[in-house]
C-alpha cells in the first residue's frame, strides 16, 4: 500500500522572485511602482529645482487679479477689470456653446447624411459618399480655417451697406452678413418677470415642465394602449403642451424683437455672432457629421434584414417597423459612438485658438497663460476642465449602455 | 362531308420563331437604369433633381476658376493683371512656393534630394510590411534599417550616430536571443542594458571622433518644416506608439493591480484632455520638468508628446480585439503550457492584431490629420507655412483658396489612401466564411 505524501515544502529562495510565477507578480508590480516612484521623484525635483531658478512658485493667487484684456464674444457680464477667474469662466461658458452647437448640427447632418447614404437613389447615394470621404480625410484645422476665411475675407464690411446704393444688403432686412460677424435679431422681454438672463431660466423651466408632462401623457397612452388595445391619439395633447406655455409666457414677458441697425461705421442692436464662432461651429459640425454618417450607416446596416422581414410578417406597417423594431436595435450600436463623437467635437473645440475664438484654451490657455506667465498652474487647470467634461460625457455613455444592453440570463 | 373536311381550312400555326426584339425603350440601358435609381418616386425625383442642380451650381461656379488659372507669376498683383479682372485662381503660388509648402522655408534647398529620397524609401521600406504575402520576407530587413537610413539622411550630421544607433539595437537583440531561453526577465533586462551600454559609449565615441565635415551637412530640426514635417511627425509617431499602445492595452488587462491602475490612469488622462493642451505642455511646460539647463528640441518634445497621445488611443483599440476573442483561446494557449509572453506573442496578439487594423488605420489617419495642430505652437509644418511666412509675405497676401485647397488635396490623397489600404487588408486578412 502506497501512501500519498505531500511533496516537501519547498523553502523560499531569492531566485523564485523572478522565476515563480506565484511571486514574479509582486517582484514586476514592485519593480513598476518604484520607478514611477523614481520618476515622479525625478521631475519633481526638477520642477522644484526649475521654479527656484526662476524665482517662481505655485500659486493660483494670479486668478483674483484683473485680466485686463477684453473678450468680444460672451455670454456674460466681463469687462478687461474683471478677474482672470471671471475670463476663464466666460472661456469655459463659450467652449459649451459652441460644443452644444456643433454637436446639435453636426447630429442633424451626419443622420441625414448617413440615412442618404443608404438611398435607392444613386446619385444622392455617391454625393453623400463624395461629402462623407472628403471631409474625413481633410484635417479639422483646414475647415475651419476655410469656413474663418470665407467669414472674414470674403464677406463684405460693414461699410459696404452704408450709402444710397449700398453694395451689400441685409438678408430679409433682419439679418447681415459681415466680415465683423453675422448680426441676428435679438428677443427683448419688455415686461419679464426679471431683468436680464432670468428670463430665460423662466423660458427654460417651461420647457422642462413640458418635457416631463409629455412624457406622463404618453406613458398615459401606454397604459391605455396596455388596458383597452387602443392607443388614444397623443399628438395633438403634446404640441399642445410644448407650445401653449411658451406663448402665453411670451406674450406675458412681452417679447419684442431687436433688429440690427447700421449706425455709424457698424452694426449696433441685435446679437452679434463672430465669424471665429461661426467658423468653428459649422467646421465642427461638418467633419464631425461625416464621422457620424458613417456611424448612422454601419448601425443601420448591422441590423439584420431578417428583423424587418420577421416584422412585416407580423403585420407591422412599414413606418412602426422602423420605430418599433429597426431604430431601438441600429439606436443601441449608433448612440455610444455618437456620443464619442460628441466628446470629440468638444475636444476639437480648443482648436477655437487658431481662429481668436475665445474659449477656455484661448483665455485660460492663451492670453492669461501669457500675460501672467504662469504656464504650469493655466495648463493644468486646462486639462482639469477638459477631463471633467470628458468623464462626466463617458459617465453619461456607461449609463446609457448598461440601460440598452442586451439583457442575458 | 368529305367536302368539308377537304375545304377545312388548316389553322395557321407557326413554324420559325420571332426574330428577338429589343425591350421598350423604359425597360434597357440608360433609361431604365435613371428610372430604376434617380426616378423610382416622386422623393427620389426631387432630391436627384436637387442634386444635379446643386452639382451644376457648384461645376459653374469652380471651373472658370480652374481652368482659367495663373499658373506663372511673380506675385498675387501680377496674377491679377494677368487676369485682367477675369475669374481665375492664382496656381502660380504653388509653382513658386511648392519648395516651402514641402520643405519649410528653412531646410537647405541644395538637399531637398535628402527627404525626397528618404519619402521614397518609405515605401520600400513599408511594402513587406503592407505586402507580407506577396514580396520575400528578406526586404524586412531594410524595413528593420530603414529608421536609421531616414534620421541620417534627413538630419544629416555624423553617420556613426545612426550607426550606433543601430548597434544598440543589434546588441539588445543578440543579448535578448542569448538569454530568453534560460529566463524572459533576464533576456529583457538584459537587452535594456546591452543598448543602453552600446548607446552610451556609441555618444562618446561620436562627439570625440566628430569633425566638421560630415558626408551630409547636418540640419537641425527646427528648420523642418512644411508638409515634410507633418509626413516625420505622422510616421515616427504612429511607428513609435504601436509597441506603447500594445504594452498598455496589455498592462489595462493585466491581473497586477498596480500595473493595471498605472495603464488606466494613463489612458483616461491622456484621452481625456485634447492634443493642443498636450502640445501646451510639450512647449511651455515640459521645460520645467526636466534636469535645469537641458535644452530639448522643440520637434523632439512635441514627438514625445504626440506619441503619448496615439498611444493611449491605439490602446483602447487593442483593448477592444482582446476583449473580442473569445475566452477559449487564452484557455487554449495556457492548456498547451505555453507562458505569458509565448502565449501572447504566438495566439493572442496575432489574432488581436488582425482584429484590430481598422480601428488602428483610423487612429493612425486621425493622428496624422492632428499633426497639422502643430501649428498652433508656432512650427512651420503644412498649415502653419502657409498660414505665417506665404499669406502674410506682400506677394501672396490674399490668395487663401489655392494654398487651403492644395493643403487639402494633400492630406486628402495620403489619408484617402490609407483607408482604402485597410480596407483591402481587412479582404485580404478575412479567414471567415462570408
Amino acid at each position: 500500500m502506497t501512501t500519498m505524501t505531500d511533496p516537501p515544502q519547498e523553502s523560499f529562495r531569492l531566485s523564485m522572485l523572478l522565476n515563480d510565477t506565484r511571486y514574479r507578480s509582486y517582484t514586476f508590480q514592485f519593480i513598476a511602482l518604484m520607478a514611477l516612484i523614481a520618476m515622479i521623484a525625478y521631475l519633481g525635483s526638477n520642477l522644484v529645482q526649475n521654479l527656484r531658478a526662476a524665482g517662481l512658485n505655485i500659486s493660483y493667487e494670479f486668478l483674483g487679479e484683473p485680466a485686463g484684456y477684453d473678450i468680444n464674444q460672451r455670454l456674460i457680464e466681463y469687462d478687461s477689470q474683471s478677474s482672470h477667474w471671471r475670463a476663464a469662466i466666460v472661456g469655459i461658458l463659450n467652449t459649451l456653446l459652441v460644443a452644444f452647437l456643433a454637436c446639435v448640427t453636426a447630429t442633424v447632418l451626419g443622420v441625414a447624411a448617413g440615412v442618404l447614404r443608404l438611398s435607392n437613389n444613386w446619385l444622392v447615394r455617391k454625393l453623400m459618399a463624395i461629402y462623407v470621404e472628403a471631409f474625413r480625410n481633410v484635417p479639422v484645422l483646414i475647415w475651419i480655417i476655410i469656413i474663418f476665411t470665407i467669414m472674414t475675407a470674403v464677406l463684405p464690411g460693414p461699410r459696404a451697406f452704408r450709402g444710397d446704393d449700398p453694395a451689400a444688403s441685409m438678408v430679409l432686412d433682419m439679418f447681415a452678413f459681415t466680415n465683423r460677424g453675422v448680426y441676428v435679431p435679438a428677443p427683448v422681454f419688455e415686461s419679464g418677470f426679471f431683468s436680464g438672463a432670468g428670463n430665460w431660466l423662466v423660458i427654460i423651466a417651461s420647457l422642462v415642465a413640458s418635457l416631463f408632462v409629455t412624457r406622463w401623457n404618453v406613458r398615459r397612452a401606454d397604459q391605455v394602449q396596455e388596458a383597452t388595445g387602443q392607443r388614444p391619439n397623443t399628438l395633438w395633447a403634446n404640441l399642445a403642451i410644448w407650445f401653449a406655455p411658451l406663448i402665453v409666457l411670451c406674450w406675458v414677458m412681452g417679447l419684442t424683437w431687436n433688429y440690427p441697425e447700421l449706425k455709424g461705421f457698424n452694426f449696433a442692436g441685435g446679437w452679434t455672432i463672430r465669424g471665429s464662432l461661426i467658423a468653428l461651429w459649422f467646421a465642427l459640425a461638418i467633419y464631425t457629421g461625416a464621422f457620424i454618417a458613417e456611424n448612422v450607416r454601419a448601425g443601420i446596416q448591422a441590423i439584420s434584414k431578417g428583423q424587418t422581414e420577421a416584422a412585416a410578417s407580423l403585420g407591422l406597417r412599414p413606418r412602426r417597423i422602423m420605430n418599433l423594431v429597426i431604430l431601438p436595435q441600429a439606436l443601441r450600436v449608433i448612440i455610444p459612438p455618437l456620443i464619442s463623437q460628441y466628446l470629440n467635437i468638444t475636444k476639437n473645440s480648443s482648436l477655437a485658438i487658431a481662429v481668436g475664438y475665445m474659449d477656455i484654451t484661448g483665455t485660460l490657455g492663451g492670453i492669461t497663460l501669457n500675460q501672467t506667465g504662469r504656464a504650469i498652474e493655466c495648463v493644468l487647470l486646462l486639462m482639469l476642465f477638459y477631463l471633467i467634461i470628458s468623464l462626466s460625457i463617458s459617465g453619461v455613455m456607461n449609463v446609457y449602455n448598461n440601460a440598452v444592453k442586451l439583457k442575458e440570463r | 362531308m368529305t367536302d368539308a373536311t377537304s375545304q377545312r381550312t388548316e389553322p395557321f400555326v407557326r413554324t420559325d420563331m420571332l426574330p428577338e426584339q429589343e425591350p421598350p425603350v423604359t425597360e434597357r440601358g440608360i433609361v431604365k437604369w435613371a428610372r430604376e435609381n434617380l426616378f423610382s418616386s416622386t422623393a427620389n425625383s426631387v432630391l436627384t433633381i436637387a442634386a444635379i442642380v446643386s452639382i451644376y451650381y457648384i461645376l459653374v461656379s469652380s471651373m472658370p476658376w480652374i481652368l482659367n488659372g495663373v499658373w506663372n507669376s511673380a506675385s498675387i498683383r501680377e496674377c491679377r493683371e494677368i487676369l485682367e479682372g477675369a475669374t481665375g485662381g492664382c496656381f502660380a503660388v504653388l509653382t513658386e512656393r511648392w519648395n516651402q509648402l514641402l520643405f519649410g522655408f528653412k531646410y537647405p534647398p541644395d538637399e531637398y534630394w535628402r527627404p525626397t529620397l528618404a519619402f521614397v524609401l518609405l515605401f520600400v521600406a513599408a511594402a513587406p510590411v503592407m505586402f507580407f504575402k506577396y514580396l520575400p520576407s528578406k526586404m524586412l530587413i531594410f524595413t528593420g534599417l530603414y529608421p536609421f537610413i531616414a534620421y541620417w539622411l534627413i538630419w544629416g550630421g555624423p553617420v556613426l550616430a545612426p550607426v550606433f544607433g543601430l548597434l544598440g539595437f543589434v546588441a539588445g537583440y543578440l543579448v535578448w536571443s542569448r538569454f530568453v531561453a534560460n529566463s524572459f526577465a533576464a533576456g529583457f533586462f538584459g537587452a535594456i542594458a546591452a543598448a543602453l551600454i552600446t548607446w552610451w559609449v556609441g555618444g562618446m565615441i561620436t562627439n570625440a571622433v566628430s569633425s566638421g565635415n560630415t558626408l551630409l551637412s547636418a540640419v537641425p530640426s527646427r528648420d523642418m518644416g512644411g508638409f515634410m514635417l507633418n509626413l516625420i511627425l505622422g510616421t515616427v509617431c504612429v511607428s513609435l506608439s504601436l509597441p506603447l499602445g500594445i504594452a498598455l492595452a496589455l498592462g489595462r488587462q493585466s491581473d497586477m493591480p498596480i500595473i493595471k491602475w498605472i495603464c488606466v490612469v494613463f489612458i483616461e488622462f491622456v484621452r481625456g484632455v485634447p492634443l493642443i493642451t498636450l502640445l501646451f505642455v510639450a512647449n511651455v511646460v515640459l521645460a520645467y520638468f526636466l534636469p535645469p539647463g537641458t535644452n530639448f528640441d522643440l520637434i523632439l518634445r512635441v514627438i514625445i508628446m504626440i506619441t503619448m497621445f496615439s498611444s493611449a488611443y491605439i490602446a483602447e483599440v487593442i483593448r477592444g480585439a482582446l476583449a473580442a476573442l473569445p475566452r477559449g483561446q487564452y484557455e487554449a494557449a495556457d492548456s498547451l503550457g505555453l507562458d505569458y509572453p509565448q502565449a501572447m506573442r504566438l495566439i493572442i496578439l496575432p489574432q488581436a492584431l488582425k482584429i484590430s487594423i481598422p480601428g488602428i488605420v483610423n487612429v493612425a489617419v486621425g493622428l496624422f490629420k492632428d499633426t497639422t495642430l502643430v501649428s498652433v505652437i508656432s512650427m512651420f509644418d503644412l498649415v502653419g507655412m502657409i498660414r505665417g511666412p506665404i499669406l502674410a509675405s506682400t506677394e501672396w497676401n490674399g490668395v487663401y483658396w489655392e494654398l487651403f485647397g492644395f493643403a487639402a488635396i494633400l492630406f486628402f490623397v495620403v489619408c484617402y489612401g490609407i483607408s482604402q489600404y485597410s480596407q483591402w487588408l481587412e479582404r485580404e486578412l478575412a479567414t471567415d466564411h462570408r
